[in-house]
């Protein structure tokens, strides 16, 4: 994608809607957030006045509480428990089938959705993720063709973050709260209405049937002081030294027994992390004995089968699964794809339900002391 | 197999509860009954409770004395012996009397105590004699016992979803209740497979699939206690359902009891 | 776009029954331009899979010479291999592969070669050896050492006389536990080392088998003064997708799928011995 360059729109909050429509009349499946069950999640939109418009939202270790923001903006909020991850790399997904008939098997492909989606509210650290799992499932000698298919036809109307939460630390990961890339659309939220960029020729050309004008140069400094101040305000970080180098060698650090006793092992963190990939494969057959269906779901480090190996589990205590998920999604990461894996989301603290907070616990085992 | 494999389906103390996960299958019960021939089932009709079979389901706990020889004579003719739900799994409800004077409870409850021949423990059936494959939950679902049939009639047993329900709720796109309502859910200590029934109606889970692989019941008991149950709402959380399963017990056994043995 | 997760048809030419709990599946391809198609590397493994249970994966004993059948010398240990051991010659499976980086041997070309294995079969250096024996001329001196726990578990026994015919071709077996007519060492393999006959300077050593024991074999081949990168081990974990996408057979930064499953003891470093990876 060639970056575009042009000047920046502004967008009132009455013509949101117009950008909806644009994006139904281009064909595209529309996702967008909004509260369900007093969180943010991520759904099909039909229309803006299902956005979290005037929401705010207050989260801690273990600890997530929507409320009312005090003003009208759409994008007021940190990210809730999943953005795009479930949308890419589906949480159960079937991958093909075999018909059996008298000692001969036929297999077959399952074709993937691939409607066209559209993607609103987008922040940085998701796309920092979307980018970790595009290394991950395509650009490696094998290629994911599900992923492969949805992602060919994904559109991205991202967000500059403008209120993170308490456990968000995008900023030291370097992953955010600006949108720097991967988007076709970015969003600067003012009080009254939106600065616009477009990033790519889709987004340019939705831009242009936008009810918009240019923006002036108060309101694009407003909307870059905004971001600024949401780096600002972050007061987690992750220790910015060799985590690989640091996490490898104290394998044996008492913290991680430490851990363990507070550890659930319950697998939230890994359903929530935007860049845990892990997934098992299964099989179900059906009762005729015709047809098995080949499944792959989402699987998790914490379980005890992802490291169970014909009658060994090589991961059989807490300590040494807490010590795998860390050592890889900071560590080994670096060697697999070039970077860590972690892209400061903070989701896994705020929905750990004991509230472990991974900023703390690799400041104390990589540096000895909490952040 | 050429033959169509014999099943059977015996009850012991129970509500009858998880033999409804067969009559509810619906059209799949008309495809289950084309691959294997259901022998002895009292609550749907055949009744040859003796008849050697291939597969043997059973429900409910082991809590009076006529049930061991008849346990015994059930697994000596069964190939393949799967327990299903909580009581056959774990013991149950009843087994909530194991921590209690049974004797105390029988004459509270019934008129004429003399009748009741009840043993002092409600257990589990893998307490008196190899169970092959347990099935969990209060009830088990349909999908259970097709997954189970079809795995068997494949010629392997199941495989063991013992995983947290955290993972299985997550998965369906639902936020935890925990973080986000502050309710005590046992999911991250409990095994998947009901599909997260009680998180998917804003209800904290109470652990009716039993425990999970690896579970940390201290932790999250004093989770609770700082969502504000008191140490014995928190002990009636992990002594209810699954009150007999280990990991359970041993975290309700540790938190105070407020109320004194043999009280309802 | 190719599925690299699909399957696909081969059936099951001869079943073998190399002692209780060890069978050999030879397989084809029902499509033959899918059968000529196929070429792989000794070390290298397919993911079988058996109908309405799922896939396992086996590392391939045939030679790659022979474009006509893959062979499979499988252990029945675990849910799909014990159900698959009941597949009968005439029955089909699905397979796809070859998947992972095998045992380095055009490199060791010209290079003595130690093979050590431990347990049951022993079937990724199989390959190695059919390779080597075909090929014997342009490798330097052969050793190989077998150890099993107990004398009854020796299999093959055939292949190793056979073996220990070729020219300058050493072959020592090992049994932990030995009966009263086990005619080789009751000990260790370690214990046999004395006996071997190789440059540690122009050596490659081929490793497989129990972790505990290819640690024990490869320390007191670097205590020989062998390269560390020159000692190879065939590493075993989850393996569901074999392509490096699923997650489970990580081993620190390596996905033992993809990047191997052999890998160099060097390239094993410094997690190799460590528990919990």
């Amino acid at each position: 994608m060639s970056a575009t360059s042009h000047s920046p729109v502004f967008l009132h909050h009455n013509d949101l809607q117009q950008l909806l429509q644009i994006l139904q009349h281009d064909g595209y499946t529309c996702i967008g957030p909004q509260v369900r069950d007093g969180v943010i999640h991520y759904d099909h939109i039909d229309t803006v006045e299902q956005l979290p418009r005037g929401y705010g939202q207050h989260q801690q270790p273990g600890h997530y509480q929507l409320e009312p923001a005090g003003h009208d903006r759409y994008f007021a909020w940190a990210n809730g428990p999943q953005a795009l991850k479930p949308w890419l790399f589906s949480p159960r997904e079937a991958l093909w089938q075999c018909q059996a008939g008298e000692d001969k098997l036929a297999f077959e492909q399952v074709a993937a959705e691939d409607d066209p989606l559209a993607v609103f509210g987008v922040r940085a650290c998701d796309i920092a993720a979307l980018y970790l799992h595009d290394k991950h499932f395509l650009q490696q000698t094998h290629r994911d063709p599900g992923y492969r298919s949805r992602r060919q036809n994904l559109l991205l109307v991202a967000v500059n973050c403008s209120h993170p939460a308490e456990t968000c630390f995008c900023a030291s990961t370097g992953d955010g709260p600006e949108v720097h890339y991967g988007h076709d659309l970015v969003l600067s939220e003012l009080s009254e209405g939106f600065i616009v960029q477009a990033h790519t020729e889709k987004g340019l050309s939705i831009l242009a049937r936008l009810p918009a004008e240019t923006a002036s140069q108060s309101r694009i400094a407003a909307a870059q002081a905004s971001s600024r101040a949401a780096a600002e305000q972050q007061g987690r970080r992750l220790p910015s030294q060799d985590l690989q180098a640091a996490l490898f060698a104290n394998l044996d650090h008492p913290r991680w027994e430490d851990i363990a006793r507070r550890c659930l092992s319950c697998g939230n963190c890994t359903s929530v992390c935007p860049t845990c990939f892990c997934h098992r494969e299964f099989d179900e057959p059906s009762l005729d004995g015709q047809t098995s269906t080949h499944y792959r779901q989402w699987d998790s480090c914490f379980n005890q089968g992802h490291s169970y190996i014909h009658g060994i589990t090589l991961r059989a205590e807490t300590r040494l699964r807490y010590r795998q998920w860390l050592t890889h999604k900071l560590g080994s990461w670096h060697q697999q794809y070039g970077r860590s894996g972690c892209v400061g989301c903070g989701r896994c603290i705020s929905w750990c339900p004991v509230g472990i907070d991974l900023t703390a616990e690799a400041s104390l085992i990589c540096t000895g002391s909490e952040a | 197999m050429s033959r169509k494999p014999k099943v059977a389906i015996h009850k012991f103390s129970s509500c009858d509860g998880c033999q409804l996960a067969f009559l509810n299958l619906g059209e799949d019960l008309l495809a289950l009954s084309r691959q294997v021939e259901i022998v002895h089932f009292a609550e749907a009709g055949p009744v040859n409770e003796e008849i050697p079979v291939d597969i043997a389901f059973v429900e409910g706990s082991i809590s009076t004395p006529a049930d061991r020889p008849r346990i015994e004579k059930i697994r000596h003719n069964s190939r393949f012996l799967i327990t299903m739900g909580a009581c056959a799994t774990s013991g149950g409800i009843q087994a909530l009397r194991n921590m209690a004077d049974t004797n105390a409870w029988i004459g509270a409850i019934y008129a004429r105590p003399d009748f009741i021949d009840s043993l002092d423990d409600s257990t589990a059936i893998a307490r008196h004699v190899k169970v092959d494959f347990e099935l969990w939950g209060c009830p088990v679902n349909s999908q259970q016992i097709l997954s189970c049939v079809c795995a068997l009639l494949s010629g392997v047993l199941p495989v063991d979803q013992h995983d947290s329900l955290c993972q299985q709720c997550k998965q369906q796109g639902l936020a935890c209740l925990m973080v986000s309502q502050g309710l005590a859910c046992l999911g991250p200590v409990t095994r998947a497979g009901c599909g997260a029934l009680c998180p998917s109606l804003g209800r904290g889970c109470y652990g009716c699939y039993g425990p999970a692989e690896n579970p940390n019941g201290p932790a999250l008991a004093q989770r609770f206690m700082q969502l504000g149950l008191s140490a014995e709402e928190t002990r009636r959380r992990f002594l209810f359902i699954n009150s007999a399963a280990p990991a359970f017990n041993e975290t309700g056994l540790k938190l105070p009891d407020a109320k004194p043995q043999g009280e309802r | 776009m190719n599925s690299p997760y699909l399957p696909q048809e081969a059936r099951i030419i001869e079943r073998i029954e190399e002692s209780p709990g060890l069978f050999t599946l030879r397989l084809h391809f029902t499509e033959p331009k899918r059968q000529e198609a196929y070429h792989f590397e000794p070390g290298q493994f397919n993911m079988l899979y058996l109908y309405g249970v799922g896939e396992i994966p086996i590392s391939i004993v045939s030679d790659p010479k022979d474009e006509h059948i893959i062979d499979h010398t499988i252990r029945a240990v675990g849910r799909v291999s014990q159900a698959m051991s009941r597949l009968k010659t005439g029955q089909s499976i699905g397979l796809r592969g070859p998947f992972g980086r095998g045992w380095p041997l055009q490199t060791a070309e010209g290079r003595d070669v130690v093979v050590v294995t431990g347990g049951l079969g022993c079937a990724p250096v199989v390959s190695v050896i059919n390779y080597i024996q075909h090929r014997r001329e342009r490798f330097g001196k052969l050793n190989i050492v077998q150890g099993v726990k107990h004398s009854s578990d020796f299999i093959w026994k055939e292949r190793y006389d056979h073996w220990r015919q070729m020219p300058d071709t050493t072959v020592l077996l090992a049994a932990d536990r030995g009966d009263p007519i086990w005619p080789w060492h009751v000990g260790r393999v370690t214990d046999l080392f004395d006996q071997l006959d190789f440059d540690p300077a122009n050596v490659s050593v081929m490793l497989c088998g129990p972790e505990g024991m290819m640690h024990v074999v490869a320390r007191q081949m670097l205590e020989r003064n062998v390269n560390e990168n020159e000692i190879w081990l065939s590493m075993e974990r989850n393996m569901q997708c074999a392509v490096g996408h699923c997650g489970h057979c990580q081993y620190g930064a390596h996905f033992i799928c993809k990047n191997g499953p052999v890998f160099s003891y060097a390239e094993l470093q410094p997690l190799f011995g460590q528990p919990g990876f």
